[in-house]
């Protein structure tokens, strides 16, 4: 990205949705004032805008719940706003849910696991997820922009990995709702019955897909609750089940903030509770819940270790940390947050990912040219500035590359800084931003030491050309997942999930129907 | 000549491959069927179970980094030295309070137990894993890694075979275990410890406490380098205050599914991990 990159002033057609155009007009306003440097290398190449159209939506002002297959009024009418993070303009009135609206979802959800969808075949259940993934794929550009306006991602992203992978969890599962008997050896597996679900902001589609298919396919029926900055595309996949003529009640929507998911995990007749979302609030769902004896799945944070030997494929290995971290603005759960290089490489590698850097665009996340989108929400920025802050406070060297950001909407450069300790708070906290802390290591034992070294234990990355000590590592390393000389891959047949405090419980594959079964005793086994 | 007098035993806690008395000095009275004094056992206290907690977290890696061959062939010992003490777990029960065959039976199924799930231990990995047929160019396995430090309540039912029955399973993973044993199996459990101490369990792997586990419990819960507590001993009405505690580290809180020979117990005491390494040339 070059200063002098032009204005991308071209609005993309979401007047028609009673909105006003983005202002893309670019503000070349400073970067972080403690930036060590300024952008090392200039290619002198640019891009023309490529705005992805928003003509394809049709976004109504106003959305109720989806209870029992259809959309209702809030019992007590409460609403909020949902908001573009790149314009930080309004974009529709969402219905805020209360305990009784709730109270309403989970006894539709009751009704339909006890009449039709607990009773139902496997065989039944699947054609009918089937018919969701494939209308996903029908559909995918519309949810695509959607999500992309909605929470800021870029729509490269939303369009190549969370709708096209959202499908294919529709898609696997389906086909393990008829083959359930072979999923267990010498056991049988039956439903929980109501299933909870709380998903968060940064996948919005996509962990909606991750938590309905295998709940689904598993014939238990469902509350889910979207993140309150992120609830349109669940409200579009609500009439996309409509259209498939999934039964009444098998899938009710509420949307809401924090209370709304209090009400859901408090209510007594949910069968189990499924939660993706920070640590703290898990911790508070877990305490309610064990307390109960109410099954629960855990998805939490991450402080990731993303580990480069001296030995790497050194350029495979910056694309995999830019990626690592900079992916979906760094609001990944198992981000690479922390870069563990070896020391003998840590100058040049660094100065490899400062390069890499320059070439990284900021802006709108409707073009489809951009690299890193809008934060998602002014709460979220003033986090990830908070924690900056801190880490300059404490002593690390930050760098910035000075490109310019949009004037209207959340944005923040990414970032990395080096000089970093293990006792500071950018080592220690998950800023869920696009910022990488640099520490480096000198054997492999130190690398182990310094990544299991955090309360999180979600994923890691490593990073060598040897492969005997590429199964070394993952065999020490405290996560869930490791990826090994390649970062952030996913896929439905892949389990993912944590260890320590990033939660329990795995969402994908064989592994990912577990949490939705009771299972009992074949005779004779 | 007169019977022979015999020696009597005192029953002490089994922790980091020794025996020591509860550091608090508290012993409690085990009595028999006739309501005579069985034996004094020591009443475990809080820094013993701490005591107990450091020697597990230290014991467990070098049990995990064992060959799953070796975890086997060692639990496999553990059968045949408990075997060659039948007589005396059968007796030790009865003194505390076991009618005389319930407590034979318990011991039989208690040895055949630990046989059992010797054999699980290089095999449950085919179950409990998988390769997984990700949809690109990867090589992508999911495989069973101990939690780390589990801490068992011993249940109260036959409380030496069930005491087995949840400790055999986690040990099978490679988990490290504190164990709060049921008051009604103290004896068999204190000599349990002496059965595990000579079959190469290496020290720290399994410690076992006796005493008021109820009391013992929340702090058990509540210790923040216990990673899963098995409540499958617990009591029903537990204060939901422990739970906030076993949230503080997002503790994994196991129970029991009332069978006792389950592969799906030994998952209970595992996680699963995620490896992808790209294909290509």
């Amino acid at each position: 990205m070059t200063t002098e990159s032009p204005d991308r002033t071209e609005p993309h057609g979401i007047e028609s949705h009673g909105i006003e155009p983005h202002d893309v007009g670019r503000s070349d306003a400073a970067p972080h004032p403690a930036v060590a440097a300024t952008t090392p290398t200039d290619f002198g190449i640019d891009y023309a805008p490529a705005l992805e159209s928003t003509s394809i939506l049709s976004i109504d002002e106003e959305y109720g719940l989806f209870i029992d297959g259809a959309f209702v009024e809030p019992l007590d009418g409460g609403s909020f706003s949902t908001v573009s993070p790149a314009t930080a303009e309004p974009i529709a009135t969402i219905s805020e849910g209360s305990a009784a609206d709730v109270d309403r979802a989970v006894a539709a959800a009751r009704r339909a696991y006890t009449k039709v969808w607990g009773p139902m075949a496997g065989r039944d259940r699947a054609k009918y997820l089937y018919r969701i993934a494939r209308q996903l794929q029908e559909r995918a550009r519309e949810f695509a922009v959607l999500e992309t306006l909605d929470g800021g991602k870029p729509i490269k992203e939303s369009r190549d990995v969370d709708v096209p992978l959202a499908a294919a969890h529709f898609f696997y599962y389906a086909g393990w709702a008829d083959k359930l008997e072979y999923a267990f050896p010498g056991r049988s597996a039956a439903p929980r019955g109501v299933v909870g679900q709380i998903i968060p902001w940064n996948f919005p589609l996509l962990m909606a897909a991750w938590k309905l298919a295998p709940a689904l396919a598993t014939g238990n029926t469902v509350v889910l609750k979207p993140a309150e900055t992120t609830p349109l595309t669940a409200l579009l996949l609500a009439r996309l089940l409509q259209d498939v003529d999934l039964p009444e009640g098998v899938v009710n929507i509420v949307t809401g903030a924090g209370a709304t998911g209090a009400a859901l995990v408090e209510h007594g007749d949910v069968d189990k509770l499924a939660f993706t979302g920070s640590t703290g609030v898990g911790k508070q769902i877990q305490t309610s819940a064990e307390a109960r004896r109410v099954p629960l799945t855990l998805e939490l944070g991450g402080k990731a270790a993303h580990i480069v030997f001296d030995d790497a494929a050194a350029d495979q290995a910056v694309e995999g940390v830019i990626n690592g971290i900079y992916f979906n603005q760094g609001h990944v759960c198992c981000a690479g947050s922390r870069l563990l290089v070896q020391e003998s490489i840590a100058g040049d590698f660094v100065e490899r990912l400062k390069r890499r850097l320059a070439t990284v665009r900021v802006g709108d996340p409707l073009d489809k040219n951009t690299d890193l989108g809008a934060i998602n929400s002014a709460e979220q920025l003033a986090r990830i500035e908070n924690l900056v802050d801190a880490g300059v406070a404490e002593g690390a060297e930050l760098y910035q590359p000075s490109c310019p950001l949009p004037e209207r909407g959340y944005w923040f450069r990414p970032t990395i800084f080096t000089n970093v300790q293990q006792s500071h708070r950018i080592a220690r906290d998950e800023i869920f931003g696009p910022v990488l802390s640099v520490l480096t290591f000198r054997t492999p034992e130190e690398a182990v030491a310094k990544a299991n070294n955090t309360p999180y234990g979600l994923s890691a990355g490593v990073w060598t050309e040897k492969g005997s000590k590429i199964l070394w590592m993952a065999d020490r390393l405290d996560a869930g997942v490791v990826w090994a000389n390649t970062y952030n891959q996913f896929d439905p047949a892949s389990p993912f999930g944590g260890y320590k405090e990033s939660g329990f419980g795995r969402e994908g594959g064989l592994h990912g129907l577990t949490p939705y079964v009771t299972l009992t005793s074949r005779r004779g086994s | 000549m007169g019977e022979r007098l015999g020696v009597q035993k005192t029953y002490k806690l089994f922790i980091g491959g020794g025996f020591e008395r509860s550091e608090s000095g508290r012993t409690f009275a085990v009595m028999g069927r006739d309501g005579r004094l069985a034996a004094n056992a020591a009443k475990a206290s809080r820094k013993d179970l701490r005591d107990a907690v450091r020697a597990a977290r230290a014991a467990q890696p070098g049990w995990a980094d064992r060959t799953a061959y070796n975890r086997g062939q060692i639990l496999y010992r553990v059968a045949e030295v408990l075997d060659g003490r039948r007589s005396q777990f059968t007796d030790e029960l009865r003194r505390s309070g076991t009618n005389g065959r319930a407590a034979s039976r318990e011991v039989d199924h208690t040895i055949d137990l630990w046989l059992w799930y010797a054999g699980w231990c290089d095999k449950f990995h085919h179950i409990a894993g998988t390769v997984n047929p990700v949809a690109g160019p990867y090589f992508n396995f999911t495989i069973p890694e101990p939690t780390g430090v589990v801490g068992i309540v011993g249940p109260g039912k036959r409380g030496l075979s069930a005491m087995v029955a949840r400790l055999a399973p986690a040990l099978v993973a490679g988990n490290a275990a504190v164990v709060l044993a049921a008051e009604s199996a103290s004896l068999a459990a204190v000599s349990l410890g002496e059965v595990l101490a000579t079959s190469d369990i290496p020290s720290g792997v399994v410690n076992i406490l006796t005493g008021d586990r109820y009391e013992l419990f929340p702090s058990m819960v509540g210790h923040r380098d216990v990673d899963a507590v098995d409540v499958t001993g617990a009591p029903e009405d537990l204060d939901p205050a422990v739970f906030a505690e076993a949230a503080s580290n997002v503790k994994r809180i196991v129970r029991g599914d009332g069978t006792d020979q389950s592969p799906y117990s030994i998952f209970d005491f595992c996680e699963m991990k995620t490896v992808w390494h790209p294909v290509g040339r």
